[in-house]
């Protein structure tokens, strides 16, 4: 729109401004808004010739942005202003996007109801008394809401599909490695990988392609070459085979979803897609392992949080232990401290070979399971969620019934596979997601899937009526 | 009861990088505090560690120096503890599979035997900063430039059975790492730094006793003190009936003791797991080969070498590969000269050695070079000077960077080697000392000397002394 004069950028900045204006109060989705900042921006007026210029785009808090306050939705970084931008930001930014503002999340990324956050929790537009999800809570609701076109989101054991399927769009899990975590404040090191939360998935795409690649400064990022994606999502699915998973379809999930996922099949079969059933025997620990890698990963991981350097930093400062126990008393939140203490206990002396070493040996089986399917099939599909957007509060004292939200996203961090998750239509006027899951670096395929979908189907187009409300 | 003491050391070894083991920060010592500093060092949200290849190309270097096993896959691990000048509050290190594990290093004993102490492993990780408490009253500054400096931790195996083994020992150490020029080894600026362990066994006894640990001692001199004042510590204890307490000690040098720094029950549990920001370390055997041929001549090749190719004494040999500052200086000046090594190897172990230990300066400050050295030898060695001449230009040659033939061709230094003219000063001081040469021919050969030396006194010492010993001799019978 910008390129072709159809609206300038500032025509562009100024409808979101007043859409945010209107919109997030009530919904919550942004902890810093960047927009104001933007239409002084002369840097941002003069990138006509960049392939992302001037589109406007939101960023999870816990991404770090050069001079721009990254809260992680913690106390603890209430007033951190990084001086670097991370590496997917920066890459973006090279490309002429225009960041609008930092989203809400849950408190460093662990949450699955966004209610964890230090900055209020984040209301679902479909409905305000419902969670969006968590913990990319409030990148899916400012993009649900159209308060955002795109977001960037990041994805531990189901952070970005989760709450995509929550508030209806497309939320995209890369494979570990495919973007890099340089920049991103690290949750659990092993399961961490930036994504986006877009209305569709050819959007997913273009974004996709800029925001990957190698990067030296993290190691762990993959020398694989970034495929054109744009090029592959109009692909022919036929022929293209697809395993149901027995174990994601044992009967415990509602009819009303159960009906949603055959309606989406049968579209996928008439673009001639054949469905067939597989087992993955040990995806049943998926929730179990995950629990214990990600807290012990998170333990060391948030050490660096004493207040000595940055971050909150207690009035109580009578010796130094104190000053560490009062610092970290007060920055953290009650779930990120129970997952410090979990993954603490799982690290120590005695019990390290009962639980991390020999969760570390689940993943091992649980990734083997994927590699086999895949020598049958394609992709894997299977529901999101077990069930759509529950309401704010009803799990928050349960932390067990929370963590298996996650039981159907978790399995594909551990084994580090991309997985997407699509809006496939509503039960009780409340959206329901599918998610596919691909071999490693095949992204394209997921992207392929969803597009084709999407060009069948408009539940991605749907929109919330607080949207029709707030234009009238 | 007798005791046997059993010792270990843990050095810790600054590898000589030029940026630090995690960050593309200098790894230079003696900057402006918090200067060398790049986000990764300063733990910031959101940063990762890149592995710096040099350090990896070092500690394989070392590994092969000590003929020990170079692990095809290695790991670094998280070591967790909080600490104000550990910004992360994690140290990343080795924990399982090391870098290098088992090799040796043989030291010589006083009695001139050797002994080989096993390397049991050697690993990678990162140094802390440093919590400076005398800056600020009851305040501590933290200085975070040395966080990050890459070190190589050696663990040797508990062989050392006296505070003069481990010194040898870590001596050898030293100069070890130094040749391989991996580490700057300054132990002033903390660059090379121990950790004994040390316990007490009754004679013959198979299980290990209780040890303690000692902390941080950075010189020779320390080592030995701490341990032989921990071994008389012990050993008390131990014929009182009392029970060694496994504990970090800490060494007061200025009192000459150790002290209990904390207790088994207060040391940290740290949670070791492997670091999931960095992938392993694969080493392949063509870049072991690679390093293989770059590494210098071992130290026991090149003291062989030197007994048995350039022909010098054992003992002198040894003396020279036990200095890494003497080696260099020695090859150096055989580059100019090479006919004679003993005598340039009598010279540099005397008449330099002297020099610089009565300046108290190191060798590489001396203003002698291997070069004037050579070239003085030559001399010496051709017969153009005498030895007693050698002698005054060294000391000339200390004093400034003159060219050794000028200062014999300047000063007319070169020896006399003209039979009659040495033969008339020869017959010039025996008229002068008849009693001498009654004394002489009725069997008193010790003043020969004493006519040898007047004959020098007449040439200011240029008088060959092989000529004149033999012209005396032969003049005085007749």
């Amino acid at each position: 729109m910008i390129s072709s004069g159809e609206a300038s950028f500032e025509e562009i900045n100024q409808i979101y401004q007043s859409r945010i204006d209107e919109i997030n109060p009530t919904i919550n989705a942004y902890i810093t808004d960047t927009i104001s900042s933007a239409l002084d921006s002369e840097t941002n007026q003069s990138n006509d010739k960049m392939p992302l210029a001037g589109i406007p785009y939101a960023v999870k808090d816990i991404f770090c942005t050069d001079g721009i306050q990254t809260t992680c939705g913690s106390k603890m970084l209430e007033d951190f202003i990084p001086p670097y931008d991370a590496t997917v930001v920066k890459k973006l930014k090279d490309s002429g996007v225009n960041l609008l503002g930092k989203t809400n999340m849950d408190e460093f990324a662990m949450g699955s109801s966004n209610e964890t956050s230090f900055f209020g929790e984040v209301k679902n537009p479909w409905d305000i008394l419902r969670t969006p999800g968590g913990s990319s809570g409030g990148s899916a609701a400012a993009v649900s809401a159209g308060i955002a076109p795109i977001a960037l989101g990041t994805d531990t054991g189901g952070s970005i599909r989760q709450p995509a399927a929550f508030t209806g769009i497309t939320g995209l899990k890369p494979t570990y490695g495919r973007c890099s975590r340089y920049g991103m404040i690290a949750f659990a090191s092993s399961l961490d990988q930036a994504g986006l939360l877009s209305i569709t998935a050819e959007d997913a795409a273009i974004f996709l392609e800029l925001m990957a690649g190698f990067d030296p400064n993290d190691s762990t990022s993959s020398p694989e070459e970034v495929p054109k994606y744009s090029k592959f999502i109009n692909d022919n699915l036929s022929g293209k085979t697809v395993g149901l998973p027995k174990e994601f379809f044992d009967g415990s999930l509602e009819a009303k979803y159960q009906d949603l996922i055959s309606e989406c099949i049968k579209v996928y079969e008439n673009m001639g897609v054949s469905f067939k059933e597989i087992s993955l025997p040990n995806i049943k620990y998926s929730v179990p392992t995950y629990y214990v890698v990600a807290p012990a990963e998170c333990s060391s991981n948030l050490a660096r949080y004493d207040g000595i350097r940055f971050g909150h930093r207690s009035d109580r400062t009578d010796n130094l232990d104190e000053f560490y126990k009062s610092n970290r008393q007060e920055g953290f939140g009650q779930e990120v401290k129970r997952r410090i203490i979990t993954g603490t206990y799982v690290l120590s002396a005695g019990y390290y070979d009962a639980y991390y070493l020999k969760a570390q040996k689940v993943r091992q089986l649980i990734n083997n399971d994927f590699l086999e399917a895949f020598n049958d099939v394609d992709a894997i599909m299977g529901p999101t969620t077990q069930t759509s957007a529950f309401k704010l509060g009803e799990k928050i004292d349960d932390p067990v019934s929370m963590y298996m939200n996650d039981i159907y996203t978790i399995s594909s961090n551990l084994s580090g596979l991309p997985a997407i998750s699509h809006p496939i239509g509503f039960a009780d006027n409340l959206p329901f997601g599918m998610q596919i899951i691909s071999p490693h670096f095949q992204e394209h395929q997921l992207l392929n899937f969803t597009h084709k979908y999407q060009l069948e189907t408009d539940w991605h187009l749907q929109q919330p009526e607080m949207i029709n409300e707030v234009k009238k | 009861m007798n005791w046997e003491t059993v010792i270990g050391l843990e050095i810790h070894v600054q590898l000589s990088t030029k940026s630090k083991i995690f960050s593309g920060a200098s790894a230079v010592y003696g900057s402006e505090q918090n200067t060398n500093t790049s986000l990764v060092d300063l733990g910031y949200p959101g940063v990762l560690p890149v592995l710096n290849k040099e350090a990896v190309m070092m500690a394989i270097k070392f590994g092969l120096a000590i003929e020990a096993s170079i692990a095809e896959r290695s790991i670094f691990a998280r070591k967790n503890y909080f600490y104000p000048d550990l910004p992360k509050g994690y140290q990343i290190s080795q924990y399982e599979l090391p870098i290098v594990s088992e090799g040796s290093l043989t030291i010589r004993l006083d009695d001139g035997t050797d002994k080989r102490i096993g390397v049991t492993r050697a690993h990678l990780e990162e140094d802390a900063g440093k919590s400076i408490h005398d800056m600020f009253d009851n305040e501590t500054a933290i200085d975070l430039n040395r966080a990050g400096t890459p070190l190589l931790e050696i663990v040797s195996e508990p062989e050392l059975s006296s505070a003069k083994e481990a010194s040898l020992y870590m001596q050898k150490m030293h100069q070890l790492v130094r040749y391989l020029k991996i580490s700057d080894g300054n132990m002033q600026e903390g660059s090379f730094r121990c950790d004994a362990n040390v316990s007490l066994r009754p004679d013959g006894e198979k299980k290990l006793g209780t040890r303690a640990e000692i902390k941080n001692i950075n010189s020779f001199r320390f080592i030995e003190n701490a341990i032989n004042y921990e071994i008389e510590r012990q050993k008390e204890l131990l014929e009182e009936g009392k029970e060694v307490i496994q504990e970090t000690r800490l060494y007061d040098a200025d009192r000459d003791e150790t002290r209990s720094m904390r207790s088994k029950e207060e040391a940290n549990d740290y949670r070791y797991f492997p670091d999931p920001d960095l992938l392993p370390i694969s080493i392949d055997s063509s870049l072991i080969e690679t390093i293989t041929s770059s590494l210098p001549e071992k130290l026991e090749e090149k003291l062989e070498r030197y007994t048995n190719q350039l022909s010098i004494k054992e003992e002198d040999a040894y003396e020279i590969t036990r200095n890494i500052d003497l080696i260099d200086y020695f090859e150096e000046s055989l580059e100019t000269y090479n006919r004679n090594p003993q005598l340039l190897a009598n010279f540099l172990l005397t008449e330099i050695m002297a020099i610089t230990n009565k300046a108290n300066i190191q060798i590489n400050d001396l203003d002698i070079t291997p070069q004037s050295l050579a070239q003085l030898i030559e001399r010496l060695d051709d017969g153009t000077i005498s030895s007693k001449i050698a002698k005054d230009i060294l000391n000339q040659l200390k004093d400034g960077n003159f060219s050794v033939d000028d200062l014999i061709e300047d000063q007319g230094l070169q020896q006399i080697t003209d039979e009659d003219q040495i033969k008339s000063v020869v017959l010039e001081v025996i008229n002068e000392h008849q009693e001498q040469k009654n004394q002489y021919l009725s069997g008193k050969e010790q003043v020969l000397g004493f006519l040898i030396g007047k004959v020098m006194q007449k040439t200011k010492g240029k008088a060959n002394p092989k000529l004149v010993n033999d012209l005396m001799k032969q003049e005085l019978s007749k």
